[in-house]
């Protein structure tokens, strides 16, 4: 069961900062705990992928990630997904501020 | 400096504190206790119920208790005269970890994250809250236990460092002001959420001293002192540490 | 204190009592009388007990020792054996770059001092009771607080003055 994913989108200068928060615990399968970890990010502007990433169990517990995308303009929608090493997924999808 | 002024804007905005403050205030309207009633009526200062602002004007005297209280002393408070619960029951798991914070940690980053951007203006006037800034002063300064420590002994001389981390010296409003504009926080390490009952909790452990009482005079009035000294600063709150 | 705070583990009430260095420093602000101070420190100079004989010990031990952070913790197993902290104040070995600045730098401490029985002595003496030699110093009586034992104390002294140890590299 996924937890709760937190976004804002706000476009400035040209381009369009993107602040993602996702919910996961991120356990690098040492000291005793299970392998769990987000494996791919998606991000998508207006339907059309524009980043796909493939992330490692080095990244902390709730990661919280940002990046900006060229151009874009308010209104427009922007999803970000995750897949995790065992099969599990979460989205959230919010408009350009 | 512009960069790092910049990362800790960035840091602030969608930060995993938010899960907290969600988790916070859950908790702040959950019925519970043999009164099966919410927190909501909890008057933290500024009346029942009203959180804006709140954070910030603590610590404070509060006359239905005579004494001077923080955040998380008078969370305890309403938590036993509100849902009736007893200290006991309410104090059995005041810190958490990243697994499962206490309640004390999510109602607090639920209620410090509406007092942002205003400044900080802990209680001055009332004659208790002038002893408990006295009675912290001087436990700042208080050498005892094994290891000779007082707060003074890391906390008392500018730039210095245990291991690699940077020591504020407390007794500067110039370095109590980020301070008391920061915490509570989330630690990054960690994972966890931690307040300033836990941080005066974990000093004392960490200077070899027996444990205090939560929400006791003692760490009530470092508390106090430490936010005295740091009035004035604009809260930015629930901040990241390290 | 003795109202707001409660035994936990090993951290026993009889903790919170002050003694007398303890009164001074705090009323003193730290900055004691000279006269009171030289008494003082001649007391806790009594408390040392210097063994007698070589008091270089093992300096691969002691970098160990100096690296351990444990020991008379609430959350430490009673009569484990726990260390001495020092790289929480103290920079020692070049190697370690997480070292704290509370402490003066202890780098190549040995090669400059030498490393007969005097100096052994004087390094001894201050790890076990450093308030013999400065009263109100912020350092822990290591020794006479019962953190650590004798042998540690002179696997300290290796680490500091054997010319071997990677501090007097």
């Amino acid at each position: 069961m996924a937890g709760p994913m937190k976004m804002r989108a706000t476009v400035a200068g040209g381009n369009t900062d993107v602040r993602v928060l996702m919910t996961h615990p991120m356990t690098t399968g040492q000291g005793g705990q299970a392998l769990y970890f987000i494996q791919n990010v998606t991000v998508k502007h207006n339907g059309r992928t524009v980043i796909e990433s493939e992330i490692s169990q080095a990244v902390s517990r709730n990661p919280v990630f940002s990046f900006r995308l060229k151009g874009g303009a308010k209104g427009d929608t922007i999803e970000v997904s995750w897949l995790d090493n065992k099969g599990e997924t979460n989205k959230i999808e919010a408009a350009v501020a | 400096m512009r960069e790092i002024q910049r990362y800790r804007q960035m840091v602030s905005e969608d930060s995993p504190a938010e899960l907290f403050e969600v988790e916070g205030e859950a908790l702040w309207k959950k019925p519970q206790g043999p009164k099966q009633a919410s927190l909501e009526k909890c008057d933290l200062g500024l009346g029942p119920g009203v959180l804006k602002g709140a954070y910030a004007q603590l610590p404070r005297y509060f006359k239905d208790a005579d004494r001077v209280m923080d955040l998380e002393t008078r969370l305890l408070h309403c938590m036993m005269a509100l849902q009736g619960r007893s200290r006991e029951e309410a104090t059995q798991r005041v810190f958490g970890n990243a697994d499962r914070p206490s309640e004390m940690e999510s109602l607090s980053a639920y209620i410090a994250t509406q007092s942002r951007g205003m400044k900080m203006a802990p209680g001055l006037s009332h004659p208790k809250e002038k002893e408990a800034y006295e009675l912290g002063r001087a436990l700042y300064f208080q050498r005892t236990g094994p290891w000779d420590f007082a707060c003074t002994s890391c906390h008392g001389e500018e730039s210095k460092r245990i291991r690699m981390q940077a020591l504020p010296v407390l007794l500067k409003p110039e370095q109590a002001r980020p301070v008391v504009a920061s915490w509570p926080a989330y630690r990054i390490s960690t994972s966890a959420f931690i307040t300033l009952q836990w941080r005066m909790n974990d000093c004392y452990r960490q200077m070899r001293l027996p444990e205090p009482a939560f929400g006791s005079d003692t760490t009530v009035a470092l508390i106090h002192f430490i936010t005295v000294t740091g009035k004035g600063e604009p809260y930015r709150g629930p901040g990241n540490k390290r | 204190m003795q109202r707001d705070l409660h035994a936990r583990g090993q951290a026993t009430m009889d903790r919170v009592v002050q003694d007398g260095v303890q009164r001074v420093c705090t009323e003193s602000n730290d900055r004691p009388p000279a006269e009171l101070a030289k008494r003082l420190e001649a007391d806790q100079m009594k408390t040392i007990a210097f063994p007698q004989g070589n008091l270089i010990g093992d300096w691969k031990n002691g970098e160990r020792i100096a690296q351990d952070g444990r020991g008379l913790q609430w959350t430490d197993k009673p009569g484990a054996p726990g260390g001495g902290s020092c790289y929480n104040c103290h920079q020692l070995s070049p190697k370690e770059a997480s070292f704290g600045t509370i402490g003066p730098s202890l780098s190549r401490f040995g090669a400059i001092r030498g490393n007969g029985p005097e100096i052994q002595k004087y390094v001894y003496g201050k790890i076990f009771n450093a308030k013999a030699y400065n009263l109100c110093s912020q350092m822990p009586r290591l020794g006479y607080s019962g953190t650590l034992t004798e042998e540690q104390i002179k696997d300290l002294v290796g680490l500091l003055l054997d010319p071997a140890s990677p501090v007097n590299q």
